[in-house]
């Protein structure tokens, strides 16, 4: 079995029940799956702050929503985290590719990667890296941290991780 | 016919227990005031969501009917929306959107709808039925058809500009609106 589907299984195990996004090519092995696998309902989203309005309305509705997004997404959703997820106590696991990671990618990656972290603290995005050895703890607080706060948290992809 | 009075004619024709959400702006405290319900759901923020907000909601509730009510400048900003309802084409979307050419709620400063129609950019990308009312005779008349047919569909109404004086600002905080709507939602 892959990362991809090891972690597609590890976020249906905490009850996460729906999913959209855009995607990127750091969780490219995430988002074929999706793509291929009916039983997920992916919808693949135009933009990403439309992402989180998607999955805002399905928890209106009940669910437990996953938006990927690569982190230049969280520039374009920047409005609707601060004045519809973080007031209205609307929460979301954001799954967040790192590109521009040290410095080391295509021009327009960089000051992104690099402000990435301060943008998430900024913002008030409670936050985790995508580890293999730590993911399921990992998962498992950031899902807790969600459910208390009703707040958005982050799980944050870097390169290497869920390609496959 | 002014906004708040086409508001009060579209409310009149929904059922409060449809899932019904408001986009921001002067539309949602024209609601509010008219006929409130914990089953209506009013964005303050976040421009531009309301139609995704409305369609992740009827993909996750197919039983239910959801209506969005929006405005032009809503619409324009997120057009892209539009190619997602018509993507998932959900049976249960409806989408009513006041079109006064305007963005009423910070002085009545113009859109671009005077020369986009965006009834007609909701059938380019696929909804299934699309209308518009010029006048509150011809929106009366739509409505006794318009939610009984399939979606997903979109009414444009056409609206004047300017807000009716002394409106009322919704009362529960947000946090607050989103409890009540996901008990009148899930149950």
């Amino acid at each position: 079995m892959t990362a991809s589907q090891r972690f597609l299984d590890l976020l249906e195990q905490h009850g996460y029940d729906f999913f959209t996004g855009v995607p990127c090519s750091l969780f490219d092995g995430v988002t074929r799956i999706l793509d291929r696998n009916p039983k997920y309902g992916y919808v693949s989203a135009v933009r990403e702050d439309s992402a989180l309005g998607l999955a805002a309305g399905a928890y209106l509705g009940g669910r437990q929503p996953v938006v990927f997004m690569q982190n230049s997404g969280l520039g374009v959703s920047v409005n609707a985290l601060v004045s519809l997820n973080q007031i209205y106590d609307i929460p979301a696991l954001l799954v967040v590719s790192w590109r521009g990671r040290d410095g080391n990618d295509a021009p327009e990656h960089l000051i992104m990667g690099e402000m990435m972290e301060d943008f998430l603290r900024l913002l008030k995005i409670p936050y985790a890296l995508f580890e293999p050895a730590t993911l399921e703890r990992d998962v498992d607080a950031l899902t807790r941290t969600m459910r208390d706060t009703r707040k958005p948290v982050a799980l944050v992809v870097p390169k290497g991780t869920l390609q496959q | 016919m002014t906004r708040a009075e086409a508001v009060a004619r579209v409310a009149d024709a929904m059922p409060p227990d449809w899932l019904t959400i408001v986009c921001n702006g002067m539309i949602g405290r024209e609601l509010y005031t008219h006929a409130d319900a914990p089953s209506r759901f009013y964005m303050i923020g976040s421009m531009g969501l309301a139609s995704s907000i409305g369609l992740g909601l009827a993909i996750v509730q197919p039983a239910r009917t959801i209506v969005v009510l929006d405005g032009d400048g809503n619409v324009l900003m997120n057009m892209g929306a539009l190619g997602s309802v018509a993507a998932a084409s959900p049976a249960n979307f409806f989408h009513v959107v006041f079109d006064n050419h305007a963005h009423g709620s910070t002085g009545d400063q113009c859109t671009i709808s005077d020369r986009v129609p965006i009834e007609k950019v909701a059938a380019a990308a696929g909804y299934r039925r699309t209308m518009r009312a010029h006048s509150a005779g011809e929106l009366d008349h739509t409505l006794t058809k318009f939610f009984r047919e399939t979606g997903p569909a979109m009414l444009l109404v056409e609206v004047e500009r300017g807000n009716k004086p002394g409106i009322g600002r919704v009362e529960p905080s947000p946090a607050e609106l989103t409890a009540r709507f996901r008990l009148s939602a899930i149950g």
